[in-house]
């Protein structure tokens, strides 16, 4: 299947990643180390595009790299007023060891988060994943081009709304002071408010993100059956296949790769679910069931000034993250190698 | 004259080339004409799906327009516009704290979107020619930034030592190179064809020159997308305003409907109005709302047609 891979599809399409394909010869023409150029020569051919590469490489060091030292404040007992900085704050807080990792083990509150975590992410897995495949099937067969460019432009629009909209939309329209409670109300029946019962809090964000983001999953699906060969329905159906059989024997197996792709490495993503979605709604629903890992390091660290211990916690979900995200990674390429290289 | 060497497009399958664009084009004789039940139930879901995004948007826009009366007649569901007013637009644009927050989520946006795409699209094509010095170094560093993040609190640490809270600075530096955007640019940029950067190269172009007036042309679908991904970052952002800004005067529109909308408060300078009574608090939140889903909706489906590209660079990412 070679829909993910733009260099089979298109032949002139470029690397996307910057690996060399591994197992072809990188083309000499566009190779700038074809012979041995001495180190001097290269850096001072090449000193434009380095120096091009400095302000990005400048933004990431400072606000990717350097507060991976930061995390150090988790083995300690940090005090932000003990000095002027935040650096010689640091340098003067007492180290503790391993204790903020030992609070944070047994505290039941992390591990309430924990949970909450992991309930979401399985039901936005059951729920929210299904539907942009499905939503695919549907739009790949509206065979007029402009109702179709009409459905895709309609369907990808609430991606680009931010979460405060999009929370606030639902709320409008489903809160207890929303509209539709309030219209019940005025026609004598009981009003409701959705939007503050920590039972469906759960259903209420998958619905909020299937409503953002489902139609904006439908893009990679389309891709893939755009470059399903058409012949293989001709030959399907020439050999008796109805529509129903061609779906599953030749539309499915084509959509299989960039499935079993999306789903392994949503997995590797687990343990972020819907940060800015679940702190908007916090205060709303209660941190019983608005609370997940993000949000359990936003409330310690930054509402209850306690940064040792959020930085400990923080830090764990970091590793555990790191972990799971490597893992999925692996995973995907084996399966990338088997699924996007093999013809 | 850079039309012609573009890259070849994937040929379309022929079903899309129809004379008349509105027109279902010929199914393949193999293929059975579909059930009128089937065609039914495939267009209801179609169309429940598309109304599910636009009526809402349709309530909000319609409330927004609607005068006080109109909202309390109907006891807030507001369908079909009558007596449309433009009153809540005008109070919220009168000055006061909608205006400014509008102002600075527009001059963030702009500011912002600008200097990111200079450092992505400079740093994409530094990395865009194979075998330079240290690409491939530089490039795992970025790339490297994907798998694991340093954290809330150590970078929340870190603007704070660098004195960037309470300046507009903290909304635009910490989050202004995606390095995943930087990655699709980069992949276009190696698909300008090397017999051409070659020959500008022959002809005595730097690499600055070669970036401007040969590789940024050629791949304008590119830039315009990538353009609308950060636009859309910065202009709904809110979490990073919320926790380094504390002057409310410096909010930007997203922080603005929080407060609006969640805790219900009446912006500032307009309780007056709403409380002579010709204007409806609904009306109003409905309006900060048109405010910040304007831009977005009118800009992205001009794009739209370009989004396929970035997306499937985002799939094979891992």
């Amino acid at each position: 299947m070679s829909t993910l891979d733009t260099r089979t599809a298109e032949p002139a399409a470029p690397a996307v990643t910057g690996r060399t394909p591994r197992g072809r010869r990188r083309d000499p023409r566009r190779s700038r180390t074809a012979g041995h150029i001495p180190l001097g020569r290269r850096l001072r051919r090449d000193r434009t595009l380095l120096l091009m590469t400095v302000p990005a490489l400048v933004l990431v060091v400072v606000f990717h790299y350097i507060p991976i030292l930061g995390n150090l404040v988790a083995f300690q007992d940090y005090d932000p007023y003990v000095s002027t900085n935040g650096v010689t704050a640091m340098l003067e807080s007492p180290w503790v060891g391993l204790d903020q990792f030992e609070r944070v083990f047994s505290d039941p509150g992390f591990w309430h988060a924990v949970e909450n975590t992991l309930v979401l992410f399985l039901l936005q897995l059951v729920l929210f994943f299904p539907v942009p495949i499905a939503l695919a099937l549907l739009v790949n067969s509206v065979l007029r081009p402009r109702v179709r460019a009409l459905v895709q432009a309609i369907l990808y629009l609430p991606h680009f709304f931010s979460w405060v909209l999009v929370i606030t939309v639902f709320q409008q329209i489903l809160g207890g002071a929303g509209i539709i409670a309030q219209t019940l109300r005025q026609h004598g029946h009981e009003g409701f408010d959705l939007m503050t019962d920590p039972a469906i809090f759960a259903f209420l964000v998958t619905a909020e993100g299937i409503w953002k983001d489902a139609g904006w999953g439908v893009i990679v699906f389309l891709a893939a059956l755009a470059a399903v060969n058409q012949d293989l329905y001709e030959a399907a159906a020439m050999d008796g296949a109805g529509r129903g059989r061609r779906m599953w024997h030749v539309t499915l197996p084509a959509l299989r790769p960039v499935i079993a792709l999306l789903l392994v490495l949503r997995v590797g993503d687990a343990l972020t679910v819907g940060f800015e979605q679940l702190l908007l709604q916090r205060d709303a629903v209660g941190p019983g069931a608005a609370e997940v890992l993000d949000t359990f390091v936003w409330w310690t660290g930054l509402r209850s000034q306690d940064f040792s211990y959020a930085a400990a916690a923080g830090l764990v979900k970091g590793v555990v993250g790191l972990v799971l995200v490597l893992s999925a990674n692996k995973t995907a390429h084996l399966m990338g190698e088997q699924g996007v290289y093999r013809k | 004259m850079t039309r012609n060497v573009e890259a070849p497009r994937r040929p379309q399958p022929s079903r899309r080339r129809t004379p008349t664009r509105w027109a279902a084009p010929a199914r393949p004789v193999w293929e059975e004409p579909p059930g009128r039940a089937g065609l039914a139930a495939k267009g209801a879901v179609l169309v429940l799906a598309c109304l599910a995004v636009l009526v809402p948007l349709w309530i909000v826009v319609v409330t927004s327009l609607s005068s006080k009366k109109t909202i309390t007649e109907t006891g807030g569901l507001v369908v079909v516009p009558r007596d449309i007013t433009f009153i809540a637009y005008q109070e919220l644009l009168s000055g006061g704290q909608v205006t400014r927050a509008a102002v600075v989520s527009v001059l963030v946006t702009l500011t912002g979107t600008v200097f990111s795409m200079a450092v992505s699209i400079l740093c994409a094509y530094g990395l865009s020619r194979p075998g330079s010095l240290g690409h491939r170094f530089i490039l795992l560093t970025l790339l490297a930034t994907m798998f694991f993040g340093a954290g809330l609190i150590p970078t929340y640490l870190l603007v704070q030592t660098l004195g960037l809270t309470d300046t507009y600075l903290a909304l635009i530096l910490p989050s202004a190179v995606s390095v995943f955007n930087i990655l699709v640019l980069r992949g276009f940029f190696m698909g300008v064809s090397p017999e051409l950067v070659d020959s500008a190269r022959i002809d005595g172009a730097g690499d600055l020159r070669i970036l401007w007036q040969i590789v940024m042309p050629l791949s304008r679908a590119v830039i315009a997308v990538i353009t609308l991904f950060y636009a859309v970052g910065y202009w709904s952002a809110w979490f990073n305003a919320s926790i380094y800004l504390s002057d409310q005067n410096m909010m930007p529109l997203q922080n603005v409907l929080i407060q609006l909308a969640q805790k219900q408060e009446i912006p500032v300078g307009l309780g007056q109005a709403v409380k002579a009574g010709n204007l409806s608090g609904l009306a109003v939140q409905m309006a900060v709302m048109v405010l910040a889903l304007l831009p977005v909706a009118v800009l992205s489906p001009f794009v739209q047609k370009h989004f396929r590209k970035g997306m499937l660079t985002g799939a094979v990412k891992g």
